[in-house]
C-alpha cells in the first residue's frame, strides 16, 4: 500500500520536475481556454493598430517616427498587462481547490510558483513577437542593430516575469478570480499610462512627470526605446534591471509567504 | 502507536479571534473509517486542512501515517489523499491527462504515471472518457476523477472532506462502495459529511465536532445509546398541535420532550416500556390531539447529532 517502491527525488530534481509540469499546465490551460489565447493573441494586435491609427496622426513626437516611438512602449504594455491574467489564474487555482490538491500532494511547493511565473514568460514571449510582427507590418523597424533589439526584447521579458509576482500576489490575495483579475487590471492600467509609453514625459504636467519618472515602466520603455531606435540606453538599462531585482526581490517572497497562508 | 493512521493531540487552530479547534484529540486505528461530523464552522475542514499539512496548527500535535503534519510535511504528504468538497481537477485538461499530470507530481515518472492513470480510469469506470475535457464530465463523474486523482499515488490515509456533498444517490452509493473497498484493502478513512447516514453506514468510530471541541466519540451505536436508548415517538394528525401534545405527554420520562420538524412530531427518551405507549395516547386523547402515528424506536443519529450540537451553530457560515 505504500509507495516506497518508488524512489524519492533531491530536491533540485523534483523543483525542477515539478517546475516544467506545472509549466505545461499552464499553457495547456492558455491554449485550450479561447478566452486565455485571445487575451494573450488579440490583445498585443489591438494596441498597435488602435495607437497606430488612432492616435498616430494626433500625436507628434519630434525627431522620429510615432510606429517606431510607440512600439517598444506596447511591448512593455504587453507583460504589464499579464498581471491581471497571472492574478486571474492563481486566484481561479485557489477557489477551484486545484492549489490544495497540489499543495496536499509531494509537491515541491516553490515550483507550484515557479511553474506560473515561467509560463508567464513564455506566454510573455509569444505576445511580444506579435506585437513585433503586426508592428513590422506596420512600418515599425530596429535601427540600432539586431544585438541591441534582442536585448531589448530579453529585458522586457524579464521585467515581465517581475511583473507575475504581483499577479500571483494579488491571486493569492483575492479569492475571487474575476476581483483578481480586475485588480490585476487596474493595477496595470495607470502604471502603464503614467510612463513614457505613449507620449514623452516631458509633455506631462509636472506632479506626473515626478510620477512617470519614477515608474518602472517608464524605465523599461526608456531602454527598449533606446536600444531599438539607437542613443544612450546605459541609464535606462541599469533602472531596468534594477527595478526587476527589486521588484523579484520583494514580490516572490511576499508571494511565498501568502502562498503559505493561502486558505479558503 | 504504530497501529494508528491518526493521532491528534490538543489540536487548536484560531483565525484571528475566531477559535476554529479548541484542542482536539483524535486516535484513528490503521484500516478504518473514522467519521467527524459537525454543522458548518464546527471546524471539521480546519481539521483535516492541518491533518493534510495546508495549514499549521498554532498548538498541540498532530501524526498522520506516523510522520508529524509540522516537521515531516513532506513525508506526510507522500502518504496521503485528498479529496474535498470541490471537485479539485483540470477542466481544460482530460481525464486522463489530469491522472498522468497526479502521477508526475507524485513523482513516478512518465511511464509509471501513465500505467497508473490507465489503472485508475479502469478502477473508477472513467476509461470510456478519459480523453474527454473533465469540463465536460457530469458532477459524478467528475467527483470519480477527484477521487482517482487523489489515490494516484496509493495512499494509505485518505481524506474525504465531504467528498458527497451535492452527488445524487447514486453517485452517492457509488462513493459508499469505493470506499468500502479502499478500506478492504487496508486504507484508512478519516471522512467528514454532513449526511449523518453516511457516518452511520461507513465509519467504524465517529466524533462529533461542535466549535471546534469534540463533544462525542464512540461507535454509532455507543453514541445512539448514550442518548436514552429507546425513544417514544408520536405525530400528532395536525403538525400545529405538537407543542400541545408535548406538554400532554411531559412527565412521562425524566427527559423534556422535543418537537421536531413541520410534522410537529413528539419525540422523548423513555425506558423500554411498552405500558408507556398506551399510557401516552391515553394522555393525547385527554388533551383532545388526534395521533396520526406512534412508535418505540432506537434514536436516530440525526437526533444524537442535534442533542449534542449548539442549534444556533447550524446553518451558520
Amino acid at each position: 500500500m505504500t509507495d516506497d517502491a518508488v524512489p524519492r527525488p533531491s530536491a533540485l530534481t523534483a523543483l525542477v520536475g515539478d517546475t516544467w509540469v506545472m509549466t505545461r499546465r499552464n499553457l495547456r490551460r492558455q491554449f485550450r481556454i479561447p478566452s486565455q489565447l485571445v487575451y494573450t493573441t488579440a490583445l498585443p494586435v489591438m494596441w498597435v493598430l488602435l495607437f497606430v491609427y488612432v492616435f498616430g496622426g494626433a500625436i507628434q513626437v519630434p525627431g522620429v517616427k510615432y510606429i517606431d516611438f510607440l512600439l517598444p512602449g506596447i511591448l512593455v504594455l504587453t507583460v504589464a498587462f499579464g498581471i491581471a491574467n497571472t492574478a486571474l489564474g492563481l486566484s481561479d487555482d485557489l477557489a477551484s481547490g486545484v492549489l490544495d490538491r497540489f499543495r496536499s500532494q509531494p509537491v515541491s511547493r516553490p515550483a507550484l510558483l515557479l511553474g506560473r511565473a515561467l509560463f508567464d514568460s513564455i506566454r510573455n514571449v509569444i505576445a511580444l513577437l506579435i506585437a513585433l510582427g503586426v508592428g513590422f507590418a506596420v512600418g515599425f523597424r530596429f535601427h540600432n542593430g539586431l544585438p541591441a533589439a534582442l536585448a531589448a526584447f530579453g529585458l522586457t521579458v524579464a521585467l515581465g516575469f517581475a511583473l507575475s509576482w504581483f499577479g500571483v500576489l494579488l491571486g493569492l490575495a483575492i479569492p475571487d478570480p474575476e476581483a483578481a483579475q480586475t485588480a490585476g487590471t487596474l493595477l496595470a492600467i495607470p502604471v502603464i499610462f503614467a510612463s513614457s509609453t505613449f507620449v514623452p514625459v516631458q509633455s506631462m504636467p509636472g506632479w506626473l512627470q515626478a510620477v512617470a519618472s519614477n515608474n518602472p515602466v517608464t524605465h523599461a520603455v526608456d531602454a527598449a526605446r533606446a536600444l531599438m531606435l539607437g542613443g544612450p540606453a546605459t541609464t535606462a538599462v541599469l533602472s531596468t534591471l534594477a527595478w526587476t531585482v527589486g521588484i523579484v526581490l520583494v514580490g516572490l517572497p511576499a508571494a511565498v509567504v501568502r502562498y503559505r497562508r493561502a486558505a479558503h | 502507536m504504530t497501529d494508528l493512521a491518526i493521532s491528534v493531540r490538543g489540536l487548536t487552530k484560531n483565525y484571528g479571534r475566531i477559535k476554529a479547534l479548541r484542542g482536539i484529540d483524535l486516535e484513528v486505528p490503521t484500516g478504518t473509517v473514522f467519521g467527524l461530523l459537525g454543522p458548518n464552522g464546527a471546524g471539521k475542514t480546519t481539521a483535516v486542512r492541518i491533518l493534510a499539512t495546508l495549514l499549521a496548527p498554532d498548538a498541540g500535535s498532530a501524526e498522520v501515517a506516523g510522520y508529524d503534519v509540522v516537521r515531516q510535511g513532506g513525508r506526510v504528504r507522500e502518504r496521503i489523499g485528498l479529496t474535498g468538497q470541490y471537485a479539485a481537477v483540470d477542466g481544460f485538461a482530460t481525464g486522463r491527462e489530469n491522472l498522468v499530470q497526479a502521477g508526475l507530481l507524485h513523482h513516478l515518472g512518465h511511464d509509471r504515471a501513465r500505467r497508473r492513470a490507465d489503472e485508475l480510469l479502469e478502477m473508477f469506470a472513467l476509461i470510456d472518457i478519459a480523453r474527454r475535457r473533465a469540463d465536460t464530465y457530469s458532477g459524478g463523474q467528475r467527483r470519480r476523477l477527484d477521487v482517482a486523482a487523489s489515490l494516484v499515488g496509493r495512499p494509505p490515509v485518505l481524506f474525504l472532506d465531504e467528498a458527497t456533498a451535492g452527488l445524487d444517490p447514486r453517485a452517492r452509493l457509488a462513493m459508499w462502495d469505493l470506499t468500502r473497498n479502499l478500506v478492504r484493502e487496508g486504507t484508512t478513512v478519516l471522512l467528514t459529511t454532513q449526511y449523518l447516514d453516511e457516518a452511520d453506514e461507513l465509519a467504524d468510530r465517529i466524533a462529533v465536532l461542535d466549535r471546534g471541541r469534540i463533544v462525542a466519540e464512540g461507535t454509532s451505536e455507543e453514541l445512539k445509546t448514550r442518548m436514552g436508548g429507546t425513544r417514544l415517538r408520536l405525530r400528532p394528525a395536525t403538525p400545529t398541535d405538537g407543542p400541545k401534545l408535548a406538554a400532554a405527554v411531559a412527565g412521562l420520562a425524566d427527559a423534556e420532550p422535543q418537537v421536531s420538524d413541520e410534522a410537529g412530531e413528539v419525540s422523548l427518551p423513555v425506558p423500554a416500556d411498552p405500558t408507556l405507549v398506551a399510557e401516552a395516547l391515553r394522555r393525547a386523547v385527554a388533551a383532545n390531539v388526534p395521533i396520526a402515528d406512534v412508535a418505540l424506536t432506537r434514536p436516530t443519529l440525526d437526533e444524537v447529532f442535534l442533542a449534542l450540537t449548539d442549534s444556533e451553530g447550524v446553518g451558520h457560515d
